[in-house]
């Protein structure tokens, strides 16, 4: 039994946070109490559930130079995620059973971090075939996406009528796939200005109508991986309303920077979807906050230099998120959300979605926890990132918030005495 | 004054920037008219010109440019070769920085790959084009013909019409005109019209002819035939019916208006044959003189503060 002392508990499920204490009976939480208690001493920080971050990309298989499952995870515990849900856009594609136990065999010998798989819902995420979505499940994944817009309409039909009889999680990527091509800024004065080729956030307001209404016609569980736009919202809102089986996403990055960070063409900044205005960026904020957004995460995606160092138009999409996605969610803490709020979509909701049993500050549940100092400023020099590639778009940033220690399945894997 | 390492955009200008240049280019478009046109103020630097886009107009006045000033030019077609290889354009710099050029002049289909290339090497870096961004040297020399023609470079009405989207010729000419104070107008289809452009600091029109009323300078924009596959406007004849400059619209510009063109001229598209050539109104030619003369300006400037850091 340990027992962690003296913390300022985080309970997403009761919404409040309190003074406290867990203790830890092997592999899952014993107690969780009020009050002062002996035991390992946090000095008063906060201890929360461990972040459930869904759609981590690791080079495994196939792009192992970027990222693979033993930096991702070293990343993954350095952030304090403790469940990563990995995205099946590898090289090759995560679209059969024995490549999804290749995943499941290696974050169990590589990762410190729990390892929840996605696969693809189309074969080599072509958007032509579905993959074996019922051997896939019994194999361990957890949900089914192709990290892209399935362009065909009636593929995607078929894929969510299929996986509505299996109950599977279809996660969406909302994008008007002819409306985005070639995109890789948001429309408007600012891309006019560098003359980078744009799309207006209709092509994602469209995508997400269109996957909404096929969802209502199939009756299937669907995520949106990232809203990222004000104008994809009352969509969303509408389709909640309605009682359909709908979350959505937004990425950290998206709810912290806007696209005049892009500067001076700096392609760490280079995202999919673009970044967007600060309009966007603040509706995006309060939709959070209303609960509208169910799920924020890191959309880990690493990229070595030689594919960022281009330009703009020809660089590589996408940043690592791992370890910067606790402090970046502690600068809209600072703004005004709640902790318990934030852990919601941080590590419950993505919990129940996924139905793991993470994500709760109660007796019973993994102790997947994370100690964090959500005060304590530092300025992020990249080249001190665990993850083999270094490709942040906070490099440099005055930053709040360090993860002190993490903890999965009651063994230490971050932070003083990790295992 | 001109402080500037590199001349990668109007952007970074400044209103006196823009008057040193303009000055000294004065200066070599009278000594370009003399018989002896040599000068000396490139002597003993290496000039290379890179182009990644194909470019016969810019590259031959870049290079003419550097020879009338003493440098040593030597010219790089990329736009098939060693880019196909598969190095990347860091590689294709730091090989060329490695070779010690002063001068290197740049052209590249994706916009801000000039800036990239400038953060890696160690000399000055013109841009001479990049994607639909920045072509700072023509927006110059439009400046200098206008300013010889007008008697002034501000308080003007300027029309620039056509494909404004695609163009980095009226990104950077949009930055500069309205930076010397003249009332910009931007006149095209809204499938031309790149988004956010009424917050450029321009008055937008989709009607030609009210947007010519009244002009000082109308500036033509070359249609890129490419365009009509994107769906970006239904045919050549209706494109020149509605914006298309022929006598009859220029009419209702002033009568003293003038009509630029960057070039190459797609004649009957964007306009009349005729009218280019009508030397009381088209200042076409006089462009390509000053051409020369403004990039012998810009990169004797470069050369300048090269020369003061080496000191």
């Amino acid at each position: 039994m340990t027992t962690l002392a003296n913390a300022l508990i985080v309970d997403p499920e009761g919404g409040r946070t309190f003074r406290g204490g867990v203790t830890i009976d092997g592999e899952t939480i014993a107690e969780v109490f009020e009050g002062p208690r002996d035991g390992i001493d946090c000095e008063g920080r906060a201890l929360a559930p461990g972040i459930v971050d869904i759609g981590v990309k690791v080079g495994e298989p196939g792009e192992r130079h970027k990222e693979s499952f033993r930096t991702a995870g070293a990343a993954a515990a350095a952030g304090g995620v403790t469940t990563m849900v990995t995205r099946p856009d590898t090289l090759p594609a995560i679209d059969e059973p024995e490549r999804l136990e290749f995943i499941l065999r290696r974050g169990v010998e590589a990762s410190p971090s729990r390892v929840l798989p996605m696969a693809a819902l189309t074969k080599r995420r072509e958007g032509r075939e579905m993959t074996e979505i019922g051997f896939l499940m019994d194999a361990g994944a957890v949900a089914f996406t192709d990290a892209a817009a399935v362009e065909s309409a009636r593929v995607f039909q078929r894929c969510l009528a299929y996986a509505a009889g299996l109950g599977a999680l279809v996660i969406g990527h909302p994008q008007e796939p002819v409306l985005s091509a070639g995109a890789c800024m948001t429309s408007g004065q600012y891309a006019s200005q560098l003359g980078l080729p744009a799309v207006s956030p209709v092509a994602e307001r469209i995508g997400l109508e269109r996957d909404l209404a096929l969802v209502e016609a199939t009756g299937a569980r669907y995520h949106a991986d990232q809203i990222s736009s004000a104008a994809a919202l009352p969509a969303l809102a509408r389709a909640k309303a309605a009682g359909l089986a709908v979350t959505a996403g937004a990425s950290i990055h998206h709810l912290t920077l806007n696209e005049l960070d892009v500067g001076d063409y700096r392609t760490f900044f280079k995202l999919t979807p673009p970044l967007r205005s600060e309009d966007d960026r603040t509706a995006l904020v309060e939709a959070l906050a209303e609960g509208l957004i169910d799920v924020v995460g890191s959309f880990h995606t690493p990229q070595d230099e030689e594919e960022k160092r281009l330009p703009f138009e020809e660089a590589a999409s996408g940043a690592v998120g791992l370890e910067t996605l606790l402090p970046a969610a502690m600068q809209l803490h600072h703004a005004g959300l709640s902790l318990p709020l934030l852990w919601r979509a941080l590590s419950l909701n993505p919990s129940r979605l996924l139905g793991a049993p993470t994500g709760r500050m109660a007796a019973g549940a993994p102790a997947d926890l994370v100690l964090f100092d959500p005060n304590a400023p530092f300025v992020l020099d990249r080249a001190g990132l665990r993850s083999k590639s270094k490709n942040t778009p906070y490099d440099l940033r005055r930053m709040q918030g360090k993860v002190l220690g993490t903890w999965v399945a009651g063994r230490r894997v971050f932070g003083a005495g990790a295992a | 004054m001109f402080e500037h390492r590199h001349l990668l955009g109007i952007e970074g200008l400044s209103r006196a920037d823009i008057e040193t240049v303009l000055d000294l280019a004065e200066d070599y478009a009278a000594l370009n008219r003399r018989a002896d046109k040599r000068g000396e103020a490139l002597r003993g630097l290496t000039q290379i010109n890179m182009f990644f886009e194909a470019s016969t107009r810019t590259q031959a006045s870049f290079e003419l440019a550097g020879k009338r000033l003493g440098a040593d030019v030597m010219n790089m077609g990329l736009a098939q070769s060693s880019v196909k290889k598969g190095e990347t354009l860091i590689d294709t710099a730091m090989t060329l920085n490695a070779m010690h050029p002063d001068l290197l002049v740049v052209r590249h289909p994706s916009s801000g790959a000039v800036n990239l290339l400038a953060s890696k090497v160690n000399c000055a870096v013109l841009n001479a084009g990049d994607g639909r961004h920045e072509h700072p040297t023509q927006a110059l020399l439009d400046a200098l013909t206008i300013r010889r023609r007008k008697g002034r470079l501000s308080r003007l009405v300027v029309a620039i019409c056509g494909d404004i989207a695609h163009s980095r010729v009226a990104r950077s000419n949009m930055i500069l005109l309205g930076r010397m104070e003249n009332r910009v107008r931007v006149i095209g289809p809204p499938t031309l019209l790149p988004a956010g452009v009424e917050r450029m600091g321009v008055e937008v029109f989709q009607d030609m002819q009210a947007g010519l009323a009244g002009a000082d300078v109308v500036m033509m924009l070359r249609l890129q035939k490419e365009r009509m596959d994107g769906a970006l406007i239904p045919s050549m004849r209706e494109y020149y019916h509605r914006y298309g400059l022929d006598p009859e619209k220029l009419a209702l510009a002033k009568p003293d208006a003038i009509v630029m063109h960057p070039g190459p001229m797609n004649r009957g598209v964007e306009i009349d044959g005729l009218l280019a050539d009508d030397i009381n109104v088209s200042v076409i030619q006089e462009q390509v003189e000053m051409g020369v003369a403004v990039r012998m300006a810009a990169m004797d400037l470069l050369a300048r503060n090269l020369r003061a850091r080496a000191a």
